[in-house]
């Protein structure tokens, strides 16, 4: 018999029971549209507003989170999320703006998305940065796209080849294979470096470019990095950055001036945008001199020129060769672009290079800290993460096992099975939030936690055993398939 | 202002074991000539000084709630959102959690995604929804995706009603591009025309027919047949909906659409100069293996107990990666939460009365207004809470005059259609008072 | 491991009975991808087909793979009965869990069951 914790919303529900009412009609009234136009029941759940909040409270209480306690989730970047930004991106005047309003109305909003733009391009050593972009996913269809664009217009049409070292996200194919051009693998060499050989071997004139992540997902700043982007400049192609690690970059290197001539930023790993579960994220995107008119439409500019007693009039222009829109109105404004806004005033110039030097501290110390006890196949000054092996000699214990373990001592397990490359990969980003007696105690238990695989596996076997919840039956959920708890017959049985 | 924790006497013991002297010599593989660069941005603020700035930002805005009338709608709406829902979005609990990639510890974040699902699925009569896409214009451009992903490229035609939110189609032929599809159906001079003018356009290279509900203009229809046109020629529909007008309205799913997607914003989400907003995706369980975005099923755990895990997962990037049909990996998680919360708390009574609400001043406002001079309710079809208004002068002079009033007036249809140069697209919603509406009618009575 | 000895079989896993003309996926793919949960065929009943080229699609609980035309012909039946129970191809890979049937010509390149299961275990470490 199969027990339920907290019932779904729809269980809750009460025919008749009310919620938040709303006011009385004001207007004369009018008949509803002829009867075939409307819909004849709305299965909807009700509720009163108390028993909203205790489902959505004993919800919140089944999530861990970073206000909970420490999250590293390599390639994630999990710091700690400023309350001042909860508040900022409340504030009425931005809550209330419609995307549609005058921009003579919305300057206020059109200075920050302005500034932005200029921060962001200062940040990273790029002539044009886009705020549209959703995600970083997002970002990188929209580099891609001018990538493709930039070629084309020249008439070099032949060019269909992308390079992706092996070590790469997911995206990174994925957003090549929605255009329909081909990936080309790139290996890695053995100190976690794009392998300057095999590299030299694929560029050709129908390389479009290369994506890479730099520091890649290994955690490794790649030792030729001007060497790899001469190559794939050498054969015409244009050299695409990953923006996921920029965490480790603020203030040390700006991939503009090292030669790539796109990358999108996540503003919600570098620049403490929460990730709310999954989402929201944001994406913009910036690029060198050659991308800079393909980029999407529209960007924010000084429609107006300052005058002497009235300041610049900023409004929305479009780029001469854009790849078009990527998404309604101008990119995630409140809940991405004020919030990151905040963080980059309040940080200036030497609190980002704080912010890198920090982060690359903590994976440090922790990869020192753990180096004897697990192996770490690519072992040399990390970045803001690092990647280790989650199993041992002669032992059934995987990655997953010490992962679903750290849950016991109420940690967030590092990701796992990625990179790729990399046998039971953990990958561990501790970010710049946390302190050194968090770190000493995570590196202690993972310690402890590689003595119990040796005398006791099957107490990491069983993990976690002592949280709320168990391991989760994944191939009944994908053969059964139930993703909705509401279905017809359902509500002709309350009737 | 800096949230990093560590002591300077921390920071030195930690280099002394990694094995470094400073800060700087962990930057080694760094190009020394590119290496520390110094960044011309302002001095640090500290918090209260920031939240001074962005006060007074804020501030210089004109906002609809406090300083204006707005009649804006085109695609982003101004509700009422119950106090509840933002109170229970900053629990950090949900909006500090990152993508439930580990059930156990995430099962909030799973159940309510869970919910959010049933939830739309209820909502749009489909049977299964994703958790999410980035806006009602992306998840669109997601369902061109799946219909090329279930045809396996050969079929190539998209066929976009030319009353489809201008946007939304901008977006679906950015996203297109490299796979040769061919849009067509929305050329400028259709824009008058009804959806049976899609009929002939439609044939045996059609992969999908994309469409509106309520239009854009709009214009409430019945699709069925035009469904099942589509459906005569092996070709998939998406319904691009408006779900506030569905708490009311006959479901495209009860139309036969294949997929009705559309924007959740009305349902919880700030207007927020817009974005982040809330895409939602609904299919039928026979695409759901080609249907992009993270996918929450039930399950049980190894204590029986009901779970949720995410699921199907090898249709995504991370798997699938050059083969997958998308590259998306987040979802609208913490947005999915505030429409659902937004559903909730208003539940099926309060539901109602915002549809009702809207609906009833939206008629009072097109009767008012089509009794004055040189002003018409410009198509006769039924609608739902927007309506065209023809007006005697260009639309962008009638919205000059609005703004003098305190009133944004509505969109000026001008921008996107040619033939409709003087006409204005109202959007009224329960935040439009009587008042508010009879504002209107006075400020245009002088033109 | 289960290696008929009357199957020929190719590098990426697929299996040929000549004598049938029925291709499926082996035992050791199978358990490689472990819970299957979704096979999509991609080709038609009466389609011309070239060896090499992709003929169905699998995704399984973690993972998810192509499947490789192993002869080259005209395809003669496809297994409808995936679509409902996926999970056929991992009960019985070579029966039930068959994937379609070629009339043609095996890919000259295709092992028999000693070099397959040579081939198996050289990437077992």
């Amino acid at each position: 018999m199969t027990k339920i914790v907290e019932p779904t919303i729809f269980e809750l529900s009460t025919p008749g029971r009310r919620g938040v009412t709303m006011p009385a009609v004001d207007v004369p009234e009018t008949a509803l549209p002829p009867k075939e136009f409307l819909r004849s029941e709305l299965p909807l759940p009700e509720l009163a507003e108390v028993d909203v909040v205790r489902h959505y409270m004993q919800l919140s209480k089944f999530n861990y989170n970073v206000d909970a306690g420490f999250y590293p989730l390599g390639s994630c970047t999990m710091k700690y999320n400023p309350k001042i930004n909860e508040d900022t991106c409340r504030l009425p005047g931005f809550l209330f703006t419609h995307p549609l309003q005058p921009i003579e109305t919305t300057q206020g909003n059109l200075v920050l998305m302005y500034e932005m733009q200029e921060w962001l391009k200062e940040i990273s050593g790029f002539a044009g940065v886009t705020l549209q972009p959703a995600a970083g996913a997002q970002g990188e269809f929209a580099g891609v796209l001018m990538m493709r664009a930039y070629h084309n217009l020249r008439g070099d049409d032949k060019r269909i080849k992308m390079l992706i070292p092996d070590a790469a996200h997911g995206t990174n194919p994925a957003s090549v294979g929605m255009l329909g051009m081909t990936v080309v693998t790139i290996p890695s060499d053995d100190r976690g470096n794009v392998d300057l050989k095999a590299l030299e071997a694929a560029c050709d004139e129908t390389v479009v470019g290369m994506m890479l992540t730099n520091p890649n997902t290994l955690g490794m700043f790649d030792e030729h990095i001007e060497q790899v982007i001469a190559l794939v400049h050498g054969c015409g192609g244009l050299m695409y950055g990953d923006g996921a690690n920029l965490n480790a970059l603020l203030g040390i290197v700006r991939p503009g001036d090292l030669g790539f001539d796109v990358m999108h930023f996540n503003l919600h790993k570098t620049f403490s945008v929460p990730h709310g579960g999954g989402g929201p994220g944001c994406g913009p995107v910036g690029v060198g001199p050659k991308l800079v008119d393909f980029l999407p439409s529209p960007l924010v500019g000084i429609v107006e020129a300052e005058t002497d007693d009235v300041p610049p009039l900023y409004g929305f222009v479009t780029p001469k060769q854009s790849i078009g829109r990527m998404k309604a109105f101008h990119g995630h404004f409140g809940g991405g672009l004020v919030r990151a806004y905040t963080y980059i005033a309040m940080h200036g110039p030497d609190g980002l290079k704080d912010i890198a030097q920090y982060a690359v501290l903590n994976a440090n110390y922790l990869q020192a800290r753990l180096r004897d006890t697990y192996h770490i196949p690519f072992d040399r000054i990390c970045m803001h993460e690092f990647v280790m092996e989650g199993q041992f000699e002669g032992s059934p214990i995987r990655a997953l096992d010490i992962s679903k373990r750290l849950m016991d001592f109420n940690f967030h397990p590092p990701t796992n099975y990625f990179p790729l490359i990399v046998h039971e990969a953990l990958m561990i980003e501790p970010t710049e939030t946390e302190n050194k007696a968090t770190l000493d105690r995570f590196a202690d238990v993972l310690i402890q936690i590689a003595e119990e695989a040796k005398t006791q596996p099957e107490l990491l076997q069983n993990a976690p055993n002592d949280t709320l919840f168990g391991r989760m039956d994944e191939v009944k959920a994908a053969r059964e398939l139930v993703l909705c708890c509401w279905l017809p017959e359902d509500y002709e049985k309350l009737k | 202002m800096t949230y990093i924790p560590t002591s300077p006497h921390e920071r030195d013991a930690m280099l002394k074991t990694v094995g470094v002297k400073t800060l700087d010599d962990l930057f080694d593989a760094i190009p020394q000539k590119h290496r520390f660069p110094n960044l011309n941005l302002p001095p640090a603020l500290s918090e209260m000084e920031a939240a001074d700035l962005l006060g007074e930002m804020a501030s210089s805005n004109e906002n609809v709630r406090e300083d204006m009338v707005s009649f804006l709608g085109a695609g982003a709406y101004h509700h009422y959102t119950p106090s509840v829902v933002d109170h229970m979005l900053r629990r950090g609990e949900f909006y500090t959690a990152y993508t439930p990639y580990q059930p156990e510890i995430s099962q909030g974040t799973l159940q309510a995604i869970f919910e959010f699902q049933a939830l739309m699925s209820a909502l749009t009569g489909m049977e299964v929804s994703n958790a999410s896409h980035y806006d009602g214009a992306t998840a669109a451009a997601e369902a061109v995706n799946l219909a090329y992903a279930q045809f396996r490229g050969k079929r190539k035609k998209v066929v976009l009603s030319p009353a489809v939110n201008p946007q939304y189609r901008e977006v679906i032929r950015t996203y297109s591009q490299g796979l040769g599809v061919e849009n067509v159906g929305d050329e400028a001079t259709n824009s008058e025309l009804g959806p049976e003018a899609l009929i002939p356009l439609i044939d045996e290279s059609t992969m999908l027919v994309v469409l509106q509900f309520p239009d854009f203009f709009g214009r409430i229809y019945d699709y069925t047949k035009l469904i099942e046109t589509a459906h005569a020629q092996g070709a998939l529909v998406c319904v691009a909906a408006n779900p506030t007008a569905l708490l009311m309205l006959k479901t495209p799913g009860a139309m036969g659409a294949d997929m009705v997607v559309g924007e959740a914003q009305p349902f919880g989400i700030p207007l927020w100069y817009g974005g982040p907003y809330l895409g939602f995706f609904t299919t039928k369980k026979s695409y759901v293996h080609k249907m992009a975005g993270r996918l929450v099923g039930e399950t049980i755990d190894s204590r029986g107990q009901r779970s949720y895990v995410l699921t199907l997962t090898a249709r995504e990037q991370h798997i699938k990666r050059e083969r997958a049909s998308s590259n998306i990996c987040t979802n609208q998680g913490l947005l999915a939460l505030a429409c659902s919360i937004y559903m909730s708390a208003l539940g099926k009574n309060g539901l109602q009365q915002v549809a009702n609400l809207c609906y009833q001043k939206a008629h009072y406002a097109a009767s008012e207004l089509n009794k004055l001079k040189g002003f018409k309710v410009h198509f006769k079809e039924a609608f739902f809470h927007e309506f065209t208004l023809e007006c005697p002068q260009p639309a962008s002079e009638i919205n000059q005059h609005l703004l003098e009033h305190g009133i944004f007036g509505g969109y000026d249809l001008g921008q996107n259609y040619a033939t409709l140069k003087n006409h204005l697209l109202i959007a009224v919603t329960e935040m439009n008072s009587k008042e508010d509406i009879d504002l209107l009618v006075e400020a245009l009575k002088e033109i | 491991m289960n290696t008929p000895t009357n199957l020929k079989y190719a590098q990426s896993d697929e299996w040929f009975d000549p004598a049938s003309g029925a291709v499926g996926i082996t035992d050791y793919a199978q358990n490689q991808l472990s819970d299957i949960v979704f096979v999509e065929i991609l080709v038609e009943a009466g389609e011309s087909i070239e060896a090499g080229k992709p003929i169905a699609s699998i995704e399984s609980v973690k993972a998810s793979s192509e499947i490789y035309a192993p002869a080259t012909g005209k395809v003669s039946a496809v297994n409808t009965a995936l679509a409902e129970k996926p999970e056929t191809l991992n009960s019985d890979p070579f029966g039930a869990g068959w994937i379609l049937k070629i009339e043609g010509a095996a890919n000259p390149d295709l092992l028999d069951a000693a070099a397959y299961e040579a081939h198996c275990a050289s990437r077992t470490h």
